[in-house]
């Protein structure tokens, strides 16, 4: 059939203007983005590999218990017999850098959203949107506005995983029961105080939760900008796929999944502890 | 007496429209339009329709009436928890309506604090933390925060429970902090909304007890929601009874009981047990006919029956001392002894009460000689008044009311 609505017609247009017109701002991203992760990555695979896995082990074991202790210890220095440290290392880094930056963020949105009817309008559908667009997609404007690297990357996956922590973080603080909160406002509380001293403490279990899904999220899509050369396990995948080499793509999938299963756990139980 | 007490909470017209159309609802309410009328056409709730009332300075006032009639909106609109749509609140004479959100936040801080039927813990804090809440918010140190909240905690007998988490503790224990930490900033008002309703009924009653002798001690000016009117009765020095954000009437528990102002208030009271709250004041009939002893002789006193048709008088002296009773059968034969005096005949062992006596403590006193029962003063002995056997037992079993109503007539014409 015939195309008689071209609307990717005007989105090429507006991202064709906000290229020309935005050069510099997106080149001064590009360079303290790239810093940014590149300082944090030099720190994960600078420190000797004993030391950071008995620092996840010793975490793990303090908030998650012993079964996960042992499976970081152990998943962890599989990956490094396995060879995969420094890339692990890099999709690390890719993951916190991505994750603090989606937080900081989502974090305001799902404030403004809970607080303000016109708000959750506007974020609403927005976040529907960028939950739905397939993954892929992402990385076209990432490449045309910042070319291909790490901070594209990492561009990418600040907004698909993004939508979680809002959702949630708004979720939290409308779950906030209202006698609560009117029992502080009769003590005389400001909306500042409102908002740290009892909206945001309450909300804190969901708004981990938030976390927490943003964190799987961004090792999804880290995985998948290796397709625009963001490094790190991603990379090794795409070249398990490239070269049909079964065993590195089986070797490096699995340090995902361990790096999946070590996170989740991890920042889970922060979530339940967070209630305490 | 009240009246010379300084008023502490004044309200004045106050209206509160729930609704985006508040203008219209507004108009219609000025011209007397009812909640319905301005439901249906311009979608706005009337909280409040024009409340006009004064709560004295160490008062326990009560706000009742069933629910959704507006008593959270009337204690909410006190401290601008909702903001009225017109008419002024006035707190110590400060019009709390026209105060800058500053000066509205001092208030909370310091002069009104709250108690909630669901408490309003903050649950991730301890005991202590959550009784410090309201200092914390003033900004005072950890350590102030910590001596002022633990003479609240001990006030309210939580000690031991400081650093215990509320979701530890029973409904009635967790109150307990809901008053602590209302005490704690040490405010002069305290407004509490249905803060017993959701106990069960013993540790209601226990809590009811010892906010009384709270407020006995502390001196506080109370105002205290509920749908409850036995609890209204129990606490209240004055009862607000509303209905559709109206006020019906205002009162002791006493004075509507017994003289309901609408058929509202009425239909509202029926249920009590009245035999509590009456008393030989409201019950008696003042200055009744008497005679008077060394003046009125017998035949003065056959005289007095007939004109009043009471077969049994009361006998005082000079001072209005009550002496006893005298009965007409007596009286005949004292008259045909043609006697001077009706001491041979005077009945002094007869029951005599104080005027704050009720119904049910003088059950008691009811007789197979169907005396009448003598309100006197304790002290000097004087007579207030009498209360007849027949009143006090239709007060007491209530299978009548015309009944009393024509008792009343009836004293009231004699
Ligand atoms: N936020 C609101 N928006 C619209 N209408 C409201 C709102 N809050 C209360 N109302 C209405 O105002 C009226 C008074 O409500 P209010 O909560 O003061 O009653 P109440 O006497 O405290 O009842 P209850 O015993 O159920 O607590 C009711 O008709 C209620 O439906
Ligand atoms: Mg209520």
């Amino acid at each position: 059939m015939e195309k008689t609505i071209d609307i990717g017609q005007y989105v090429a247009i507006a991202v064709k203007w906000l290229m020309a017109n935005l050069r510099p701002l997106f080149d001064f991203i590009k360079t303290t983005g790239n810093a940014g992760i590149e300082s944090i990555e030099w720190v994960l695979v600078s420190v000797p590999f004993y030391i950071t896995i008995a620092l996840f082990t010793a975490v793990a074991w303090k908030y998650a218990g012993k079964r996960i202790a042992t499976f970081t210890l152990l998943g962890l220095a599989l990956i490094y017999l396995m060879g995969f440290w420094e890339e692990t290392m890099q999709t690390l880094a890719l993951i916190i850098s991505s994750t603090v930056i989606a937080l900081i963020v989502a974090v305001p949105l799902g404030i403004w959203s809970a607080k303000s009817q016109t708000a959750q309008r506007i974020i609403r559908p927005l976040l529907d949107l960028m939950q739905t667009m397939p993954a892929f997609v992402y990385l076209i404007p990432a490449v045309l506005f910042f070319s291909i690297g790490k901070l594209p990357g990492a561009f990418a996956t600040i907004i698909f995983a993004m939508p979680p922590a809002v959702r949630l973080t708004a979720l939290g603080i409308q779950q906030v029961p209202g006698d609560v909160l009117e029992a502080a406002r009769s003590l005389g509380a400001t909306q500042k105080q409102i908002l740290f001293k009892v909206e945001l403490p309450l909300a804190l279990k969901t708004l981990l939760t938030g976390v927490n899904q943003t964190i799987l999220l961004s090792l999804s899509m880290v995985v998948i900008a290796g397709m625009i050369a963001a490094g790190g396990l991603g990379e090794k995948v795409l070249e398990g796929i490239n070269n049909l080499d079964i065993g590195l793509g089986f070797e490096s999938g699995l340090s995902v999944v361990i790096l999946a299963i070590i996170l989740d756990r991890i920042t889970q139980a922060f979530g339940n502890k967070g209630l305490n | 007496m009240k009246e010379n007490r300084p008023v502490k909470i004044k309200v004045e017209d106050l209206v509160l429209i729930f609704g985006k159309n508040k203008e219209n609802a507004l108009q219609m309410l000025k011209e007397g339009s009812i909640k319905k009328e301005i439901l249906s056409k311009t979608q706005c709730t009337v909280g409040i329709n024009q409340a006009n009332f004064e709560i004295y300075e160490g008062e326990f006032f009560v706000i009742m009436g069933l629910s959704g009639s507006g008593k959270s909106t009337l204690l909410r609109c006190l401290n601008r928890l909702i903001e009225p749509t017109s008419g002024n609140v006035y707190v110590n004479g400060d019009n709390i309506t026209r105060k800058s959100h500053r000066e509205l936040l001092d208030v909370r801080r310091t002069e009104m604090s709250m108690v909630f039927q669901k408490f309003g813990l903050l649950p991730h804090r301890t005991v202590l933390e959550n009784v410090a809440f309201g200092l914390e918010l003033r900004g005072e140190d950890k350590e102030t925060r910590e001596t002022k909240a633990q003479q609240a905690i001990d006030t309210v007998g939580l000690h031991g429970f400081e650093r215990q988490s509320p979701a530890q503790l029973s409904g009635g224990m967790q109150q307990r902090v809901g008053l602590a930490r209302a005490l704690t900033n040490d405010p002069e008002v305290l407004l509490m909304d249905e803060a017993f309703s959701a106990l069960d009924p013993l540790i209601k009653t226990e809590m009811q007890d010892e906010l009384l002798g709270l407020q006995n001690k502390l001196k506080k000016t109370v105002v205290f929601v509920t749908h409850d009117l036995d609890e209204a009765i129990k606490l209240g020095d004055r009862i607000v009874i509303m209905k559709d954000g109206i006020i019906e009437q205002i009162g002791t528990a006493e004075e509507i009981l017994t003289n309901p102002a609408t058929p509202y208030v009425e239909a509202f009271v029926k249920k009590v047990d009245r035999k509590t709250i009456i008393t030989a004041g409201t019950l008696m009939h003042e200055k009744p006919t008497h005679v008077r002893f060394g003046k009125d002789g017998p035949e003065g006193t056959l005289r007095k029956m007939r004109s009043t048709g009471l077969d049994v008088l009361p006998v005082v002296d000079e001072q209005n001392t009550f002496l006893g009773f005298v009965w007409v059968a007596d009286a005949v034969q004292c008259a045909n002894r043609q006697e001077k005096t009706v001491e041979s005949i005077l009945l002094t062992n007869v029951p005599t009460v104080s005027i704050e006596v009720t119904v049910e403590e003088m059950l008691p006193l009811i007789t197979a000689t169907r005396s009448p029962i003598a309100v006197i003063d304790w002290d000097s002995k004087r007579l207030l008044g009498i209360v007849s056997q027949n009143s006090v037992v239709i007060e007491a079993t209530r299978f009548n009311e015309q009944e009393i109503t024509k008792l009343k007539e009836h004293a009231n014409n004699s």
